[in-house]
Parts: C-alpha cells; structure tokens; sequence
C-alpha cells in the first residue's frame, strides 16, 4: 500500500448542493459515539476470543480500527432511513443500536440471534431497524441499495439509504451499475465506501485505476474522500450527504479512508503487511483521537472515560452469557423461513 | 373466454396487476416506447407512465438487484430480463439475494419480485442466445418457476405470480409468444403454483412436459393415435418448482410408462429429476425404464439443419415411446 494514504483526504469533486444541514454533534452526542467506539471495539475483541474458543464458527470478519465510519455515519441517519452493508457488519450493525446480545447470539447460531441463527456474522439483519443486511457477496447489496433509492422515489418518501462496502467492491461490475442506475434516476443513496487499504490481502492502489472517490464521480454525483478514522468528520460529512439526497439532488459518495487492525478474516496469515504498518496507523486511532478532542473541549474526563469502559465490558460480558444461555435453534425449524407463506388473494 | 396469443396474455396479467395494486411496477430493458423485444408490454408506458413502466439501461445484475431492493421496500416490481440467457450475469442477484434473503434473515424480510424472461431455441441464434435454463433456476430453493405452454395458464400464472410474496422466475418460450387460446375473462382467474395439467388423456404411455416441450409431447401423442393406435397422457407442468409429481406418478401408475420431454440439455437436466423421481415413487408400476427426449449436449449451432437437430422433435418423442414397448 502506498505511504501517506491519509495525505490525500479532505478533497472532493463535485458540489453538495443541500440548503439544509444538521446541527454539529453536542457533548452528549460526542459521548454517544465514544461509546458506541468502545462497545465496538470490545465487542469485536470478544468475538476473536469466542472464536479461538469455538464458540463462534464460519468466516469471522472483524471491525476493530473502522469504528469511526460505522458510528459517524450511521449516527447521522434517522430511524426510517434504510442501510445495507457488506460482511464485516457487526460495527454497523451497533451503531445502529441492534441489541448486542442479540448480534453475539446469532454468531453464536442461536435461537435469540438476530436472524435465529440461520445468517451468521455476515448476514445481520434487524428490520425493525431497517437494518437490512449484511451482505457476504462484494458489492452484490449495492444494486439493492439502488432499489431502496428507487422505492423512497417511487412512495415520493423522503428516507434515505445509507449503502456501505469496501474498497474491494469497486472493482465489480455491480458497483458501476448500481451507482449509473442511481445517478440516472437522482435517487437517495448515500454510498459510503470503506476504504481499509486491502481487498483482502490486495493494496486498494494495484487493483483501481483511480482513486475511488474520483471513480465514483464519473459518475455525475457530488464525491468526498474523507479521514474516516475521525467520527465527528465522518459525522459531518454523511449529514451533507443525506440533506443532498434527500432534497431530491440524487445520490452523494463518500469514500471514507480507514484501516482494520485486524487481518482481513480471522483465517488470514496477514503475510501482505507488516506489523510496524498497523501500528503507524493505530496512532491514528479514532477512539483516542475522539477521547483527546473531547477531553481538551472539557467534555470528557477520565473519571467518564473509565466509566464507559467498564460499561462496554459488562455489556459485552452480558452479550456472551445470554448467547451461550440461548437455545439452539431445533432440527424440525431446518425448512422454516425458506419462502413466506402465500395467504391467498391479497386483492 | 377470448382467443388471444400468448404475448397478449402475459400484457393483459400484467396491466390487470397494476390496475389491481399500485404498488405493482415494471423495469426492464426497452419494455417501454419499444414495447419489450416480445412486444409483451406494448401500450403499457402510455397507460401508466414511465415511473411504472420504467426503461433500463442494459445492466440485468443493476435491475434485477433494484428489482429486490425495491421489493425490500414493500413494492411489488416486475423485472423483464430480455431473454434468459442474459439471466446469467444477473445469477449473482437471483440466486445469492432474491432466493435467499428471506431464510437468511430468519423470516424477517421477503422478495415479492416478478421476474419474466424469455427461453429457448430454434431461431438459429447461436450458441449464446438459445438456452433453456428452467431447470437450472428450479434447483434453487427459495424460487418458483413458472413456464407456461398455453395462453389461459400463462395469464393465471403470471397473475397468481404478482400475488406471491417471493421471488418468482417466470419463463416465456420464444416459440410460443405468438401461439393463441381461450384466456379467462374474469380478472380475478388465478392458476395456482405446484398443480400439473393433463392435457390430454390416454392409457399407453405419460408424455411430461413443460413450456414448449407440451406442444412436442402433444403432437407426438397425435402422431402415436394416428400412426400406431396408440393413447397417451400428455402432462403439463405448468411450475416446475414446486412441482406437482403426484400427477405424474398418478398417470404413470395407469399407464406404466412415461417419457420426459425438454429442450435443455440431457445432462444433468430437469427430466432427470423427474426420472429419479418416477422412480422413487412407481418403480413398481413401471413396465420400461423411463425414457428422456432431450436436447443435444452441445452449445447450440447456428446452423439451421444442425440446430434441428440437436433439439427434440415430436419425432424423438414417438421413437421413445415405441422403443418401450
């Protein structure tokens, strides 16, 4: 991966064109995303240990250094507004404020999961939320995105779609359909992409022929690459973005630079990147920075910081024991849920 | 009852739905001012505009995805996907999403997407644009297929297909577009999902088919009266997820014996799920181990007299049936 991959953040091509944007987040809302930070963070280093203890099977992809994208932009949205995002969702999925004894139960492929245990760590899904998935094809949830775009049009409704993905989503064909069609027919997606630096083992820069940002604006959308390991520009940035879309301007880009501390799933050998990298950008480290703004702003002191520590532990502490106490979904429920029951003539 | 082809009968399901309920939308590649390659939505953008009637660029996977995103909103969308063979780089979208997502979530969301396309061979093509991929589609749970022979099913089912709350795959053979019968008038004239037809009644031998091979299997058992006084039940599928085997195993319990007739390949086909089906289930009735009349393993040629050949004719059929006897 190129050095200096943050240098060229804070740069956009095209307008934001909204007259209207959301008021800059309080202390309060502050604190909010600093522990959203936390339990994502603890959340996620439960999970390794759970995993490594065969609690947790499958494919496992960790979240841990992109919390700033998740709880930036999923802060700014409101509750009608629709998301789907790619597998590493349990972030996402936490921000949005899905229980997460409900989030490990379902890791934990248990009957008090999220999905009853049948999607597992990639597939979250909260409707109740319109929490509408996390999706384990790269970018194959983006063309969705767009047909969220296109209902809100449609019932001429003002919620917006929040779609994430990777960096790794840029080179599939989906993702050019799916930002042509939404560009097309000026709908409300704010397409938000993480770039972590890797497609799996991959740096972003030999696998695109142009920064990202600039790709999407090809295609005739307003387009931002923001530091996405600072929540509160993240924050800022996906508020501009919903007040475009959903003033009817069409769809917005945010390409938010980030990096996961973690290999890319925990089967990964990580032989693609050195350990001094990870620690250069683990100084960058969005809970830190988050703590150290808010502590020079005189909204934070320690006394609160260790407050919210121990609050995350004893959540996430919870989370496991009401996993392990969650039944295992029985063998006759093997055919439920694979089409929805036809009532008859609907009329 | 009117007389109508089948093309008029796929648009008058189609508009009755979207007069019945405004959630129901179209998309597809040029099914507006052009009409729909078929001509199958012909008139449909005037009647209802081009937010309904909404034409695509040529992006299957984009539309077929949006055709799920929307559904996931609680629209009722109809995406024509121009012909099946473009299906297959939509796959990643109807087999990973639309099929899946309602297991996936544990029940928590559904796909009532409606997706038509158009089958099958003998036009002289090519390789790329002649394939009948019914079978492939029903080997995947979460879908119904739906391929109707005749116009009056193919306006039932295709009305039965909007009111249902999941995906479903909705085949068209080219061959048939143009074919007429007796269509119900009464809009509320559903057929439902998972109920074979018997066409025609006979005592020799079960021909089974669906889509264009109904017509195959019909004429054949024409040719066999006519020829060797020979009577057939010919069987129309009509879904072939879910599949209506108690028909056929009925049938072949009075006729013991019983040919399966399609034009996909041979191998790895649908008629050999029918087969080991038949078998499971009346092995005991059968007098001849049943036959499949199928189409060539082979990319489809241009070629008009090779292309005949490797598609299965009602003269296939026939050879079949008499060498079980």
């Amino acid at each position: 991966m190129a050095s200096g991959f943050y240098e060229g953040a804070s740069v956009s091509v095209g307008q934001a064109i909204p007259t209207t944007v959301g008021e800059p987040p309080d202390g309060d809302l502050q604190q909010q995303f600093l522990y959203e930070m936390l339990l994502i963070r603890r959340f996620e280093e439960k999970c390794a240990e759970m995993y490594t203890r065969g609690k947790i099977r499958g494919f496992l992809h960790l979240y841990t250094g992109e919390e700033a994208c998740a709880v930036g932009a999923i802060n700014a949205l409101r509750a009608d507004d629709k998301i789907v995002t790619h597998y590493r969702d349990h972030g996402h999925a936490l921000a949005r404020g899905i229980e997460p004894n409900r989030i490990m139960a379902e890791l934990f492929a248990r009957t008090g999961g999220t999905n009853e245990g049948r999607g597992g760590s990639m597939h979250i899904f909260d409707v109740d939320r319109n929490f509408l998935g996390g999706y384990a094809i790269v970018a194959g949830h983006m063309p969705i995105a767009t047909g969220l775009g296109l209902a809100a049009n449609l019932a001429h409704e003002d919620w917006a779609t929040l779609c994430i993905f990777g960096d790794g989503g840029v080179g599939e064909g989906e993702f050019h359909e799916a930002l042509n069609l939404a560009a097309i027919w000026k709908l409300p997606v704010v397409w938000f992409c993480e770039n972590n630096g890797y497609g799996m083992g991959v740096p972003f820069d030999d696998s695109l022929a142009n920064d990202v940002y600039k790709i999407a604006a090809a295609y005739q959308m307003p387009s931002v690459r923001i530091d996405g390991m600072d929540a509160l520009e993240v924050y800022s940035a996906t508020q501009l973005a919903l007040a475009h879309v959903r003033e009817g301007h069409g769809p917005y880009f945010i390409e938010a630079l980030t990096y996961r501390y973690r290999g890319h799933s925990m089967a990964d050998p990580e032989l693609y990147r050195t350990k001094a990298e990870i620690e250069e950008y683990r100084k960058r480290d969005a809970i830190q920075r988050l703590k150290r703004s808010m502590v020079a702003d005189g909204l934070l002191d320690e006394t609160t910081y260790q407050a919210l520590v121990a609050r995350v532990d004893a959540e996430v502490d919870e989370a496991v024991a009401y996993a392990d106490a969650s039944p295992e979904p029985g063998l006759h429920t093997l055919y439920d849920h694979i089409t929805k029951e036809y009532e008859g003539d609907t009329g | 009852m009117t007389e109508m082809r089948m093309r008029d009968a796929i648009r008058e399901a189609m508009r009755e739905e979207m007069l019945r309920d405004e959630r129901v939308f179209l998309m597809g590649e040029d099914i507006g001012a052009y009409g729909g390659s078929y001509a199958c939505t012909r008139g449909l953008l005037d009647e209802f505009g081009p937010e309904r009637v909404r034409d695509t660029p040529i992006s299957e996977s984009g539309i077929v995805g949006a055709g799920v995103g929307a559904a996931l909103a609680g629209f009722i969308p109809m995406v024509e996907i121009m012909t099946i063979n473009f299906s297959l780089v939509a796959l990643d979208q109807i087999v990973n999403n639309a099929s899946k997502l309602h297991y996936m979530s544990g029940g928590q969301v559904n796909v009532p997407l409606v997706l038509r396309m158009a089958s099958g061979g003998g036009s002289q093509l090519g390789a790329t644009h002649s394939h009948s991929l019914e079978g492939m589609f029903a080997h995947f749970p979460g879908l119904t297929v739906v391929c109707p022979s005749f116009p009056g099913d193919a306006k039932g089912l295709l009305k039965r297909s909007f009111r249902e709350p999941n995906p479903v795959v909705f085949i068209e053979h080219t061959a048939l577009y143009g074919t007429r019968g007796e269509v119900p008038d009464d809009p509320n004239h559903l057929v439902e999902f998972g109920q074979a037809r018997t066409v025609r009644s006979g005592k020799d031998v079960t021909l089974v088919g669906y889509s264009g091979s109904v017509h195959q299997c019909y004429r054949a058992a024409d040719m066999l009266a006519a020829e060797h006084g020979l009577t057939a039940d010919v069987i129309d599928l009509r879904t072939i997820r879910p599949l209506d085997m108690s028909s056929v195993i009925r049938s072949v319990q009075r006729t013991n014996r019983a040919v399966v007739v399609e034009d996909d390949w041979k191998f790895g086909g649908f008629a050999g799920e029918i087969a080991a089906q038949i078998m499971e289930r009346a092995f005991d009735w059968l007098d001849a181990p049943v036959a499949r009349v199928a189409g060539k393993d082979v990319p489809m040629p241009y070629n008009r007299n090779l292309e005949f050949a490797a598609l299965p004719s009602e003269e296939d059929v026939v050879e079949a049936v008499l060498a079980m006897l």
